[in-house]
């Protein structure tokens, strides 16, 4: 019966966040929209585009080679699995024992590696361009990553995703030091990931500074669908992500009920709802670094976790 | 008896040295020297598996060597799973050298010293007292020196030769000192008397440093390093494979052998002496490769890379040895071990890969590859794992190792230490660059040398290589996925070591169900590598079947969009250089003293716009240069020996007398 | 322990945290901005030390605090740099990363050294101290690393603002130190921007390698 419940429970997860995924883009760009007093596009457009996408025929350069074709399907399986680890509305996920963080945020790393090819394969300069700002980028992101999962896997004991959840649940920590320093790392580090101003523009395609966009020039069609849709899960991963770690009110716990799961979505529904909102307002309010400010701006995310870590050894009590 | 067949297996290396001479005449002679050297190492690497796995040890005694010491010769539980280690590289070699080794133009020069080589290796593996180990490290030593220098026609050859056989002099001085300090002033030079009486501790302080020059210098730790990248390049690819993959594994068994085993227990702050220089080597040995555009050159500094990985472990095994954690020890130390197997196996499968492009296109330069994806589709795939192990991708086994280092460093709040506690989060973060970099340095290779468009005529009509040599490289691909999905089984093997050694091992792997890898606690950590690799297939197959099922699989060819301005020249597109050029500006700039001047023509003019890139070796410039220097004007002054007059010869040669005597008298 | 004590590490935190971001801004608008916020943070800290050590006169320290530093001192230096015509980036000696890479030395310098030193103390004012070290040596850092002078004021200023943390920390510091104090910090606030106006006069700069070059030095 539990088995029965557990598997349910993964199950709903992994369909939820594929369902959720486009609606969280779309309501970030209504907010933004909003914000600059147009009317903005309707909040299910990203599921009109992704249909319409996946219906069209796939046009790809003559030399591309079978890595091009295959990339969109690994980014995406990746991603996915990615997400599907990530607590949404209940810890102790069924397979939540077979990734750690670390093995989670590696999976995401992989997805970057192969779609980094994939920018290099059909031998343009707006493809190298990506790929290599892309790669100067993850250089630093990922270190500041993991710093900050050492910050938390130090505070909670373990690397585990559904057991930091259930540990930051439990309220046995108060306010931490690290986990501030923690939270502003991960944050900066979420925009630089899911390439968000002010590290990238997601809204232009023609634009000579863009990292993203220019790796994914060539794709079109399903192609096109498969990646847009994985962006939108990593968008919505980082999101519940923070919503997991440091605001985990809601979440159901290990040995829950219906009415704790039903309670649990609409806690993460009103997370999202505040972290697409605030993301939209930032996003606002602030302009497009320079590509080699933005080393100085993830250094600045690296060092912090990296502090955060080193008050951790330090003493216990930080 | 495992002994005794080991043995036998190298002897029959040894023999294969002199009929080669005669083997390398004839056309068929290549292939059937390394087939027997293929099948003496496959037998080698059983007598070590089931040393390893069966928990036998045995020991023997040849009446070779100094009079009253005799040859000492041992299979413990870590001379075994080092001879898995080396005879596996060995054989993979040898497998892909039966197709590869066709090409050589002077098989005269390879033949013989390849399976002298192959001996040296084992041979310093399976020797239990300081004469025979230092005298098959020497052996080790210049047999690869001699395979160095095949292609001596080539000045960058001569002086990657000159180089290497100095720093390898220099490094066996310095095993010499330190095996002169154990075996103390009753020179006891066999392993087990060494064993049992414990240096003191300043003594203890010595070995440590003399070990860490002398192994780091074989291995590759910055600042030691500077051979490494030009002799692994010189050699045939598949001794490339072998000096990278394997002979640096061997550097790594002398340091756990002097450290771990002989010189007593550890200080604290040993460990944080090899942390801090395992650190700094691999964020070094990664940037130079980032910047390197010679694609072996590239990946000698890759594994100059991974084996400052390694001494991370060690340093942490070390560290925690000295506080008693014996179960952290244990994980540090399997997590290095794993990582030394791991880098054996994908640094070999990137050598192949290289070698077949060398032979493929004529070229070592990235700059003039391109598109190979298409003209060589195996060994492309092949690579492209290996590219992605190197760059700890989960499932493969990269990630594997680099999980438990970071596992293990997760465990050390616990250390009293204050210069621990600060240092080891810094570590931890400086291996978390250096993955992230290497990452992008295999980015880089990959898509420079297999994607886009080829940037010369040769990289268009390249080729794709025989049997033998795909063979080689599809199965330690192979190996790299099965590794990564079953680590538990991995460490299983390697836990006999860490019980000798440490005292100490990690829970049974093997009896935690559905086969997922906990390395200390179940509610601390853990990792399913089948289980991840088996969604990842699943949810890219559900995509694949619904989307084709459900919508649209139509595909159509076209030219590249690239903005509505394709250019049909393949200069246009990125290359090696360009790549490199963000990370080159953030990193480069304080620790390459990376300089960019660009100079822009004046409006109107048709010159085209020139970029020149400066970059300088730090550590050449002030390490060796100055040490250069100094030599060469001693070496100057003391030229005027050469031209005194007799008499002047005389006074010299008595009062080297008188100094002699007055010591004795003293 | 609890919440009291979380809260007095919080903001403490805070202030290493906003002299990070000092370090890390290179106009002179937003270092006055995030000058604004350090003050703000470190009223609220004294005045939450004065809530827990029950210590009534440490209020009275924060609004000072929040009166000179918070307001009126980064409103003039605002109005100053408008004058003086410098919106313009202040150059750093070092680039912003290596001075972070040197900042997160310092902290972990400060921290060994206070955790060490005062083994036997009580732990939150052991681990406010070295929070308050902190920020003395990345104020020092500042000054160390700008070419600015007016840079360099801020990061004199930071430095006081770690002199006071300390002090409210340790239990105990009497008002009229503070009072004199804070004249003391006005005082030469004035006299620094007479020199600053007469420097510019002169020299038609506040570049400190300018004013190195004509002192007669050659470098």
């Amino acid at each position: 019966m539990s088995a029965i419940r557990d598997l349910a429970v993964q199950g709903m997860q992994m369909a939820l966040v594929l369902l959720l995924a486009p609606l969280l883009t779309g309501f970030v760009r209504k907010v933004k929209a909003r914000l600059l007093r147009r009317q903005g596009p309707p909040l299910i457009q990203p599921y009109r585009d992704l249909l319409r996408l996946l219906h069209k025929e796939a046009v790809v350069a003559v030399n591309a080679s079978w890595l091009f074709r295959a990339v969109p399907y690994l980014v995406f399986a990746a991603t996915w699995v990615a997400a599907a680890l990530v607590p949404t509305f209940a810890t102790g996920l069924l397979f939540s024992w077979s990734a750690d963080l670390i093995a989670i945020v590696a999976l995401l790393g992989s997805a970057r590696f192969f779609l980094a090819l994939a920018g290099m394969d059909i031998g343009t300069s707006f493809g190298g361009i990506g790929s290599s700002r892309e790669a100067m980028i993850a250089s630093l992101a990922e270190p500041a990553m993991m710093m900050v999962i050492f910050s938390l896997a130090l505070i909670a004991g373990s690397t585990q995703l559904s057991a930091i959840a259930a540990y930051m649940l439990s309220l046995q920590e108060g306010l931490r030091v690290t986990l501030g320093l923690a939270l502003i790392a991960l944050v900066m580090v979420a925009i630089a990931e899911n390439a968000r101003i002010p590290v990238d523009n997601p809204a232009t395609h023609l634009e000579l500074t863009m990292v993203h966009e220019a790796m994914v020039l060539e794709y079109s069609g399903r192609h096109l669908a498969l990646i847009e849709l994985a962006a939108s899960l990593k968008l919505l991963l980082y999101v519940s992500l923070i919503g997991c770690l440091f605001v985990p009110w809601g979440l159901a716990p290990v040995e829950g009920t219906v009415p704790d799961y039903i309670f649990g979505i609409l806690a993460y529904a009103a997370k999202l709802f505040a972290g697409g909102l605030a993301l939209g307002i930032f996003e606002i309010s602030i302009a497009k670094m320079r590509v080699f400010r933005v080393p100085a701006f993830l250094g600045a995310a690296l060092m912090l976790g990296l502090l955060g870590a080193l008050l951790r050894f330090v003493s216990g009590s930080f | 008896m495992g002994v005794t067949f080991a043995l036998a297996g190298i002897a029959v290396l040894l023999g294969l040295a002199l009929p080669a001479i005669a083997l390398a005449r004839v056309k068929t002679g290549t292939p059937i020297l390394y087939g027997i050297a293929l099948l003496a190492s496959l037998g080698l690497l059983a007598a070590g598996a089931i040393s390893l796995l069966g928990g036998v040890e045995s020991e023997t005694v040849l009446p070779l060597g100094l009079p009253w010491v005799g040859a000492h010769f041992r299979i413990d539980a870590l001379s075994a799973a080092f001879l898995v280690i080396v005879n596996l590289g060995a054989a993979g070699a040898s497998l892909y050298a039966i197709g590869y080794g066709s090409h050589e133009h002077w098989p005269a020069r390879v033949l013989p010293f390849y399976p002298a080589f192959l001996a040296g290796m084992n041979l310093v593996v399976l020797s239990a007292d300081a004469f025979s180990f230092l005298l098959s490290w020497e052996f080790m030593s210049l047999a690869s020196w001699a395979l160095v220098m095949a292609h001596h026609r080539d000045p960058e050859n001569r002086r990657a030769g000159y180089v290497y056989i100095l720093m390898a002099s220099f490094g066996t001085l310095a095993l010499l000192l330190a095996f002169g300090l154990l075996a103390g002033p009753d020179g006891h030079y066999d392993f087990a008397t060494m064993r049992a009486m414990s240096p003191a501790p300043l003594l203890a302080t010595f070995v440590l440093v003399l070990t860490l020059i002398g192994t780091g210098s074989k291995a590759g730790l910055v600042p030691l390093h500077v051979w490494l990248p030009l002799a692994h390049p010189a050699a045939p690819s598949h001794i490339s494979a072998l000096m990278s993959g394997v002979m640096t594994k061997v550097a790594v068994y002398a340091f756990i052998r002097i450290v771990f085993d002989l010189s007593g227990p550890p200080d604290w702050w040993w460990g944080l002496a090899v942390l801090a220089a395992g650190a700094g080597t691999a964020v070094m040995g990664v940037l130079y490769a980032l910047f390197e555009n010679d694609l072996k050159r590239v990946f000698a500094y890759s594994t100059i890379e991974n084996v400052g990985i390694i001494f991370v472990g060690l340093g942490l095994a070390l560290a925690f040895e000295a506080n008693n954690f014996g179960a952290a020890a244990a994980l540090a130390l399997s997590a290095a071990l794993f990582h030394a197997f791991n880098h054996m196996l994908f640094k070999s499968v990137l050598f192949f890969g290289a070698g077949a492009v060398l032979n493929a296109t004529g070229e070592r330069n990235m700059e003039r590859m391109g598109g190979l994806i298409h003209r060589m589709p195996g060994t492309a795939f092949a690579v492209l794992t290996a590219c992605a192990a190197i760059s700890a991708l989960p499932p493969l086994n990269g990630f594997a190792s680099e999980w438990m280092i970071f596992q293990a460093i997760l465990l050390s709040p616990e250390l009293p230490q204050w210069g621990l506690k600060v240092l080891v989060p810094a570590g931890g973060a400086l291996l978390a660059l250096a993955a992230a970099l290497a990452a992008a340095c295999f980015i880089r290779v990959f898509g420079v040398c297999f994607l886009g468009r080829p940037r010369t005529p040769a990289a268009g009509a390249a080729k794709e290589t025989d049997v033998f040599s795909r063979a080689a490289m599809f199965a330690f691909a192979g190996l790299c996925l099965i590794a990564g999905i079953l680590p538990g089984l991995a460490v299983d093997a390697i836990s006999p070591v860490t019980q000798l050694l440490l005292s100490a091992r990690l829970p049974i792997q093997a009896a935690i169900p559905s086969l997922t890898f906990v390395p200390i606690a179940a509610e601390r950590s853990s990792y399913n590598g089948l289980l991840v690799f088996l969604f990842i297939a699943a949810s890219a197959s559900i995509a694949a079947f619904g989307i084709h099922l459900l919508a649209s699989k139509a595909i159509r060819r076209g030219p590249a969009w690239d903005c509505g301005f394709p250019n049909a020249a393949p200069i246009t597109q990125y290359s090696a250089g360009s790549f490199a050029q963000p990370i080159r500006r953030v990193f480069g700039t304080l620790l390459f003293r990376a300089r960019e001047r660009v100079t822009m023509p004046p409006p109107g003019s048709m010159v085209p716009a020139r970029i020149d890139v400066e970059m300088r070796d730090l550590v050449w410039d002030y390490v060796y240069a100055p040490i250069a220097g100094i030599v060469g004007t001693i070496a100057e002054r003391m030229n005027v020996l050469q031209f005194l007059t007799i008499r002047r010869y005389l006074t010299f040669v008595f009062l080297a007398l008188v100094l002699l005597l007055v010591v004795v008298a003293i | 322990m609890g919440l009291a004590f979380d809260i007095a590490h919080m903001l403490a935190g805070g202030l290493v945290l906003v002299s990070f971001m000092m370090i890390y801004q290179d106009r002179l608008p937003a270092l006055i901005n995030t000058f604004t916020l350090q003050a703000i943070l470190l009223s609220a800290s004294v005045a939450w030390q004065a809530n827990l050590q029950s210590a009534p006169e440490l209020y009275v320290t924060a609004m000072i605090a929040l009166l000179f530093k918070g307001m009126i001192i980064p409103i003039s230096l605002r109005r100053m740099i408008v004058r003086l015509g410098i919106h313009r980036e202040i150059e750093n000696v070092v680039g912003i990363g290596v001075t972070m890479l040197f900042g997160m030395g310092l902290v972990a310098l400060s921290m060994v050294v206070m955790l060490r030193v005062t083994a036997m103390a009580d732990p939150l004012a052991r681990e406010d101290l070295a929070f308050a070290l902190s920020v003395i040596l990345l104020g020092l850092l500042m000054m160390v690393t700008r070419r600015n002078a007016v840079g360099q004021v801020i990061g004199f200023m930071s430095l006081e603002n770690g002199l006071i943390l300390a002090a409210t920390g340790a239990k105990g510091m009497p008002l009229v130190v503070e009072i004199s104090v804070a004249f003391s910090v006005l005082i030469a606030f004035i006299v620094i921007g007479i020199f600053l106006f007469r420097i510019r006069e002169r020299f038609d700069t506040v570049d400190v390698r300018a004013l190195d070059r004509f002192r007669g030095d050659r470098r």
